[in-house]
């Protein structure tokens, strides 16, 4: 039987992955109890001025959904590298750049894109105008593929170490950053009135860069991390 | 497939070198040898999984088929989920082909039940159906007994058999021999092994 064309081959293993994910709730549902929790947390800190909290509201929020795309990284490759099925695909004819492009989607699907469904609601929680909530999650939409792709590099280059937590957030955090600049200036703009258009933009043009460029780092990095 | 001049050295004892054999259609190979002489080292550099660390070179020009000591099997996937959407990229095999192979290696009845429910002997089987499914020529095979019962050893060395009588060619490690009156090539590594090349079939 004839192996499968890269595009068939990816919807069989983007199927795999959500099929996977699906059956382990309790890894969906972490990022966004993480993002209710910390949402929390900063009125406490903060004190419970309404003023005060909406003009912290974008950075906080995406800061948050950073830290939680961040905390479910790891384990984008993590489990199939243990139990052996990255050698496989290693060894697949199909080419490598693609697989790892549904591996990565599919772990934007279970986290970026529940987040940002779930992020109108967090920013009321802090008082973020009914205007700016539409900028808050097109632009969380957009960034979280982008974080998603970043942080796949930094699992495939530590994901054959035991404890890789800390160094893919070394590793990825400084990466985040442009992502960070744009998606909360663009929320901002939304607060004030002005265009999130120039700021979607940006965030569309990072997304189609990290599309082209981050599978070749995840393929390499996975590579390696076979090989050593 | 052949090997050209193979060498490794692992925390500077040498392990092999100067390997250089080549392998075709009918050859039912196995490779021996002590713990840490290098068999699953030299089982991955055929299979293309290292790139550094190595002297020499393989030339392979056939789809392979590998099978690892980790089994690829996913506990949250039942059997038919695992071969289905297999990682290896291999053809869409129909219902009844995978359900075939399952009743081949023993896991009839075990179709739906999640994998994580299943002993390693039978996590093992799961990956060894693949033996009954695939297409490929080249069969790479790391300890594939392990876990495996006596019956089902046996069962094993009928398809490798079988498998190399229909033209294709079989590697694998394992500390035990085959009982099989099949042509045995064997190739054993052992320290400072200065050239291994294939003996005699047994």
């Amino acid at each position: 039987m004839p192996a499968p064309p890269a595009p068939a081959f990816c919807l069989r293993l983007l199927q795999r992955q959500l099929v996977l994910a699906l059956r382990r709730p309790a890894g969906i549902a972490n990022p966004l109890l993480f993002f209710a929790m910390v949402v929390a947390l900063f009125p406490l800190g903060l004190g419970p001025d309404p003023k005060l909290l909406a003009g912290f509201a974008p950075g906080i929020l995406w800061i948050i959904a950073l830290l939680a795309s961040l905390l479910t990284s790891d384990t984008v490759f993590r489990s199939d590298f243990d139990d052996g099925s990255i050698e496989q695909l290693l060894l697949a004819p199909q080419p490598l750049y693609f697989s790892v492009l549904a591996y990565v989607g599919a772990h934007w699907l279970v986290t970026g894109v529940l987040l940002a469904l779930a992020s109108p609601l967090f920013g009321l929680m802090l008082g973020l105008p009914a205007v700016a909530l539409p900028a808050l999650f097109a632009s969380l939409l957009l960034g979280t593929a982008v974080l998603s792709l970043v942080g796949g590099i930094g699992a495939a280059l530590t994901v054959g170490l035991k404890r890789g937590g800390v160094l893919i957030s070394l590793l990825i955090l400084p990466l985040y950053m442009p992502v960070l600049i744009f998606g909360s200036s663009a929320v901002r703009a939304a607060v004030q009135g002005f265009p999130v258009a120039p700021q979607l933009a940006i965030l569309g043009a990072m997304l189609c860069l990290a599309i082209v460029l981050s599978p070749f780092a995840i393929a390499a990095a996975l590579k390696i991390s076979v090989d050593a | 497939m052949s090997a050209q001049g193979l060498g490794l050295s692992r925390g500077g004892r040498e392990l092999f070198s100067e390997l250089s054999f080549s392998l075709g259609a009918g050859q039912l190979v196995q490779i021996e040898g002590a713990n840490g002489a290098g068999k699953t080292s030299l089982l991955r550099i055929l299979a293309g999984l290292s790139h550094y660390g190595f002297d020499g070179s393989v030339a392979r020009n056939c789809p392979l088929l590998f099978l690892g000591h980790q089994p690829a099997v996913k506990g949250l996937l039942t059997p038919r989920e695992n071969l289905a959407w297999h990682v290896s990229g291999e053809g869409d095999y129909s219902q009844e082909a995978i359900d075939a192979a399952l009743e081949r290696v023993g896991l009839y009845g075990y179709e739906e039940v999640p994998a994580h429910n299943l002993s390693a002997g039978q996590q093992r089987r799961v990956s060894l159906a693949r033996l009954y499914l695939s297409d490929s020529p080249l069969w790479l095979l790391d300890e594939p007994f392990t876990a495996i019962d006596v019956g089902g050893v046996a069962e094993l060395e009928q398809q490798f058999v079988a498998h190399v009588r229909a033209g294709g060619c079989v590697v694998f490690t394992s500390h035990q021999a085959p009982r099989t009156d099949h042509p045995l090539f064997r190739l054993c590594l052992r320290e400072g092994l200065r050239e291994g090349l294939l003996g005699e079939p047994r």
